[in-house]
């Protein structure tokens, strides 16, 4: 028993509760409808609507859903006053019951695209995660458990889906590498927003440090690093260099980060970058001697001199005002 | 107002050695003022204690940029672009001094044939004295021998001025190459973004941590001194004070006479007022950046 099916079980109450109180004052339906009236028209696997679309439901599948035990009511609240109900019923408000998944998709780009902008083909709840099938993210029938996660998205976003494929997070997780990264990892689920905004650039370096922990730590030692740390978006983070959805690794030539597309990959923000301009190290460890040697002697060599300037004038300082005060404050 | 950026002021280097016999002087008055550094060499101080106090507040953020005051302090200069084009200016503004006093000391020594300047009691170059000094200095502080009579300028005083010449060439060198990456490639090789990032850094640490800890208190908080030594402003010091703390100094001044023509008169109360709110000032801001730096260390 999860928290949230108690929930549920508590909002199923109050709703009973909530239709008792209002029928003592209205009008009341002769009787709600039970599942079973439903299915007396739509358990017929050859049910028709007027127009000849299917209205078949499968009350077997229906069954092994997360919703088994929710009256068709429930949902389709409009259905259940009077049968048979009116040809055309308002769209299931999963947010009634799911309200806080509701409240992040209604200001995702997903809810944006289809409410503000029209675009009908933008999806909501049922386009990702089904109608009467719906079962939980983790198990393996979902639309939304992770390996499926890819194909789902990719059920519009076609083209990014094939770039996907191609990188090594796609190869990975065909691979069946369980940590590799899906559409959501980076993208989140209900609240995707917007890929263009310094707010989007600025936390998905940390997403990538979820896994690439010390890679992200070199970066951040760089001047790229240190500038996106303070919150500006204008210099190179982790996509800007080696891509998004078809990151390479650099051994394959056609990787943005690869020898043959480093001086492209650089110029794209110093123009007239060369040869030599691309044996900087993104990803520098100063106390990594193979990785630039020059480096690690300036480390080196400042680790001694900072702690032996501080360290001796320290002294120095401190043996001065000790001998100061014991000769009366003077110089 | 004599010369004295690096040597004595001239008038002490071309006087010509006294004839034996001569009648000595009367001693000076403790309360006379003898002249010691001349209006080109405070200019440059202030030149210096602004642009660094500028560097270090607009560099900080970039140096400390996980620390929770980072994004703050950068706001203050209107965020990090803000704050990358002040720091640039101040970094060609502290490069132009320092380029110009370099060029004017050799100007001096080589087109004027200015003595003293890079050997001598009065040069800023250390010398044998200077081991001696710092050993004396420390059979003091141990109690074991009186106070070094120090010459014109005291071994920790030789230190703070190469520090800061030996740390503007650097840093200002890394800082072009970190602001021209494109133009620098053409000389040097891309991983020398990654050494001249590091060096800026730790040069910065250092310089940081010496000017607003070591140098505030050798010159101005420690006791005798405190809260500030404002000779860098009114460019004059008190002969009874001179006496006492580089007596080596005035010893050689009575001796060759030239003690008398670097008398001058006091410093005018506006001027020691400006020096006193401007030094305040610059104590207090170098006080909290260093602050800062500790608290996003410790943390």
């Amino acid at each position: 028993m999860s928290i949230r099916s108690i929930r549920f079980g508590l909002l199923v109450a109050a709703a009973c509760l909530g239709s008792g109180i209002a029928a003592a004052g209205q009008p009341a339906p002769a009787s709600p409808a039970t599942s079973e009236d439903c299915l007396a028209c739509h358990g017929d696997a050859d049910a028709k609507r007027p127009d000849g679309r299917s209205m078949a439901i499968d009350a077997a599948r229906f069954g092994t859903s997360i919703h088994a035990a929710i009256a068709c009511a429930d949902c389709h609240a409009d259905a259940g006053r009077e049968l048979p109900h009116p040809d055309r019923l308002a769209k299931v408000a999963c947010g009634s019951c799911h309200d806080e998944v509701a409240g992040k998709y209604h200001d995702s780009m997903h809810a944006w695209a289809k409410e503000k902008a029209g675009l009908v083909g933008a999806p909501s709840c049922a386009d990702c995660h089904g109608t009467h099938d719906i079962t939980p993210h983790t198990e393996r029938t979902s639309r939304v458990y992770r390996d499926r996660v890819p194909a789902t998205c990719g059920g519009c976003h076609a083209g990014v889906r094939e770039k996907y494929d191609a990188g090594v997070h796609g190869a990975a997780l065909k691979k069946g590498a369980s940590n590799a990264p899906v559409c959501v990892d980076c993208h989140t689920t209900h609240a995707i927003t917007r890929t263009d905004t310094d707010a989007w650039r600025l936390r998905v370096t940390g997403e990538c440090g979820m896994c690439h922990a010390k890679v992200v730590e070199s970066f951040r030692l760089t001047f790229h690093g240190k500038v996106t740390e303070l919150g500006s978006a204008r210099v190179a983070a982790c996509a800007d260099c080696h891509g998004a959805h078809d990151i390479l690794p650099a051994a394959n030539r056609a990787s943005m980060v690869s020898k043959a597309r480093l001086v492209e990959t650089c110029g794209r923000c110093h123009q007239g970058a060369t040869e030599k301009f691309v044996q900087y190290d993104p990803h520098p460890n100063p106390s990594d001697y193979s990785r630039g040697a020059v480096l690690w002697w300036a480390n080196r060599f400042y680790w001694l001199l900072i702690p032996g300037c501080f360290g001796f004038f320290g002294l120095h300082s401190a043996l001065w005002y000790w001998r100061s005060r014991r000769d009366g404050g003077r110089s | 107002m004599t010369p004295a950026v690096v040597g004595a002021p001239r008038a002490v280097q071309s006087s010509p050695q006294e004839p034996s016999g001569r009648e000595q002087p009367a001693p000076l008055d403790d309360r006379a003022r003898i002249a010691r550094f001349d209006r080109p060499t405070r200019l440059l101080h202030v030149v210096i204690m602004v642009t660094f106090l500028g560097l270090s507040a607009t560099g900080m953020p970039l140096l400390f940029s996980e620390a929770p005051w980072a994004r703050l302090l950068a706001a203050l200069f209107g965020g990090f672009r803000g704050a990358g084009l002040v720091h640039r200016f101040f970094g060609a503004t502290l490069l132009a001094a320092v380029a110009w006093h370099v060029g004017n000391v050799f100007y001096r020594a080589f087109a004027r044939g200015e003595k003293g300047l890079f050997w001598g009691p009065t040069s800023m170059v250390p010398q044998p004295r200077d081991l001696a000094d710092l050993y004396r200095q420390m059979q003091w502080f141990a109690g074991l021998g009186p106070r070094p009579r120090f010459e014109h300028f005291a071994y920790w005083e030789k230190f703070d001025y190469w520090a800061v010449l030996w740390g503007t060439a650097l840093m200002g060198a890394a800082g072009l190459v970190l602001w021209f990456p494109v133009a620098a490639s053409r000389l040097l090789p891309g991983w020398m973004f990654n050494v001249a990032l590091f060096v800026h850094g730790a040069e910065a640490s250092l310089a940081i941590g010496f000017i607003f800890v070591v140098h505030f208190f050798n010159g101005h908080l420690r006791p005798g001194k405190f809260p500030m030594d404002l000779v860098i402003f009114s460019g004059s010091v008190a002969a009874g004070a001179l006496r006492e703390e580089r007596a080596a100094e005035y010893a050689r001044l009575e001796r060759t006479g030239a003690i008398a023509s670097l008398v001058v008169p006091p410093p005018d109360p506006r001027l020691l007022r400006r020096g006193r709110i401007v030094g305040t000032i610059g104590l207090v801001l170098g006080l909290a950046l260093v602050s800062l730096i500790v608290y996003a260390v410790a943390r």
